[in-house]
């Protein structure tokens, strides 16, 4: 099993109805939540905006810590490690983020930005490294010596996967990486991550609110409503009979390209 | 090309400041009441005795007059000459324009230094009882003038903890033998890094007194920036890579957070600037500022218009390094 999550939960304290004195009440965003992602799976995590799906793929990440549960990476508890002992695995599990351009230090040429997390992690052949990670992105060669603002997005979104896979990780987290790119830029960035996926065996968890990105990809899917998992099923099970009436409702709101078809 | 006609304007607008600042200095300094003849001579000096001296510098002339011989005088290099001291004015103030730059200088890198250190640790401890005693200890620098904490400095470490001199840029029993005026820098190129600590310690007071307050500053706008960075995406990204905070902090985040904090130094150093006039009397440092008040209260017309208008000089050609800096160290602006 690449993860084992076992009764998550996650709260964060509630500022706004803080008491003057003492401690601000919690609001549990997870509550609870079990599952498996097997290697090699490309796990869909859906739902709609504070479904818990985004706060759910940074506790995957240990960029926050849980209130309970467990979490465990290929084996290893990571649930309540510090970030110190987390380091050494940081290069297992990768993350691409939603908006392309502020997940890009700007100040960074791209060869840099691949680069620099090659040598943190101190492997070897650096700059081979940083050329064949282009070169699988479909990114020119000469794009190395280019900043983030001299690229589109979806050369940006490119540079950002390039950047995960540069590291060879286990598993990378995709968190809406499609949602702020045009159509055919989705298209081709999506294509690209399938490709890879099944090329480097690499596990892929793609939380997403767009379900008809979630049903070309992912083998399996994650239904989360309010924090807790309404449905988690084969993704062609999921699309052909939804059990849960929130993903009836989620499934109901995709735009067909004709509107008198039917998901059948 | 756009670069070179931007340095042409802005080297325009400078002489129309300085033309600017002048005007009203000297204007300013002959209608406010105090007679600088009347400070030369000894009390019971005949009408003709104050006539013929007046005459021999010139006051006798109408204002407009006046100002035209001075300033005809200044676009040759000629400052006029010192009333009360009987130099050359130019002599004057560029003798002591070293020591007020040495003193400024070293003030802003304290400033920086500590200001820049108080950001870091407010950032990297946020959200907690640190970074509360950070905000309340930069808050306390703030609100006290530099002035005050001269003197609170000299109460401290200067009288009941007498570990730093409080008077003075170099001490008496100081044997070395200076060629240049800029003090600091020349014994630091000449390898004599005994009086180059000499030095240091003797100004460390007065320019810790300056530093205090941009320090603060530097602390508070530096944090904020910093903090606002820090929810970035690619910084969280640098995070799930395995940096450090620490590298996140300060390889990730300042670099893009600074160039607030490079223009509000650029505006402040003005004022620190100003601020010598106080602090190097409160410590007899020998700089400009000291000079200037002397000249005040002698009424010593001429070289209070060269003090005036060398800061002026010096607060313009600031703006402009602080304004060719962002242009260096923001990518965005070279590529555009």
């Amino acid at each position: 099993m690449m993860y084992e999550i076992r009764d998550l939960r996650l709260s964060f304290p509630d500022m706004a109805h803080k008491p003057f004195l003492g401690a601000p009440p919690q609001i549990e965003i997870l509550k609870g939540l079990s599952f498996d992602i097997p290697k090699g799976e490309v796990l869909g995590i859906v739902g709609g905006s504070g479904s818990g799906k985004s706060t759910l793929g940074r506790a995957m990440l240990r960029l926050l810590e849980p209130s309970s549960g467990t979490i465990r990476f290929d084996g290893i508890d990571i649930t309540h490690r510090s970030e110190q002992q987390l380091r050494p695995l940081r290069k297992r599990f990768q993350m691409i983020f939603q908006d392309p351009m502020s997940s890009l230090n700007p100040r960074r040429q791209v060869r840099g930005l691949i680069a620099g997390p090659l040598r943190l992690h101190g492997m070897d052949n650096v700059t081979e490294r940083v050329a064949s990670a282009l070169d699988r992105v479909g990114l020119p060669q000469h794009f190395a010596t280019r900043y983030p603002h001299e690229l589109s997005g979806g050369q940006r979104q490119r540079v950002g996967i390039a950047r995960a896979l540069a590291l060879e990780p286990d598993f990378i987290l995709a968190d809406e990486i499609v949602s702020g790119l045009d159509v055919s830029s989705q298209a081709q960035v999506l294509n690209l991550l399938g490709q890879l996926v099944n090329d480097l065996g690499m596990t892929l968890a793609f939380i997403s609110h767009d379900l008809s990105v979630v049903r070309r990809l992912c083998t399996q899917v994650l239904v989360l409503h309010h924090g807790e998992i309404v449905e988690h099923a084969e993704t062609d099970a999921l699309f052909n009979t939804p059990r849960a009436a929130y993903t009836q409702e989620l499934l109901a709101s995709i735009p067909l390209p004709d509107p008198y078809q039917e998901w059948a | 090309m756009i670069f070179l006609r931007a340095l042409l304007t802005r080297l325009l607008t400078m002489a129309i400041t300085l033309f600017g600042v002048a005007v009203v200095v000297f204007f300013l300094i002959r209608v406010v009441p105090g007679n600088p003849i009347a400070m030369m001579l000894p009390p019971g000096a005949t009408e003709e005795d104050i006539a013929r001296l007046q005459a021999l510098y010139g006051f006798d002339k109408s204002l407009l007059q006046q100002f035209l011989i001075w300033s005809g005088d200044v676009l040759r290099g000629d400052f006029g000459t010192s009333i009360s001291l009987r130099q050359p004015v130019s002599e004057l103030v560029l003798g002591r324009l070293p020591a007020t730059l040495e003193l400024s200088l070293f003030a802003l890198l304290i400033a920086i230094a500590l200001g820049g250190l108080m950001a870091f640790l407010g950032t990297l401890y946020r959200h907690s009882a640190a970074e509360a005693a950070v905000d309340v200890t930069t808050g306390t620098a703030l609100s006290v003038p530099d002035f005050l904490w001269a003197l609170v400095l000299i109460l401290l470490f200067g009288v009941l903890w007498p570990v730093f001199s409080i008077s003075g840029r170099v001490s008496p029993s100081q044997a070395f033998e200076f060629t240049t005026d800029f003090y600091i820098i020349e014994a630091f190129l000449r390898l004599r890094f005994d009086v180059v600590a000499h030095l240091l310690s003797r100004s460390f007071m007065p320019a810790l007194a300056l530093a205090i307050p941009l320090a603060a500053i530097i602390a508070q706008l530096l944090k904020q920036s910093l903090k606002e960075t820090m929810h970035l995406d690619y910084v969280t990204l640098a995070r799930t890579k395995g940096y450090s905070e620490t590298w996140v902090i300060l390889r990730e985040a300042l670099p893009n957070a600074v160039l607030p904090t490079l223009t509000l130094i650029g505006v402040q150093f003005t004022f620190l600037i100003g601020g010598t006039v106080i602090i190097e009397r409160l410590f007899s440092y020998e700089g400009l500022g000291n000079m200037a008040i002397d000249a005040v209260i002698n009424r010593d017309l001429p070289l209070i218009q060269g003090i005036v208008i060398l800061f002026a000089a010096l607060f313009t050609v600031i703006n402009l390094v602080v304004d060719m800096l962002y242009v260096v160290l923001n990518p965005k602006l070279r590529h555009a």
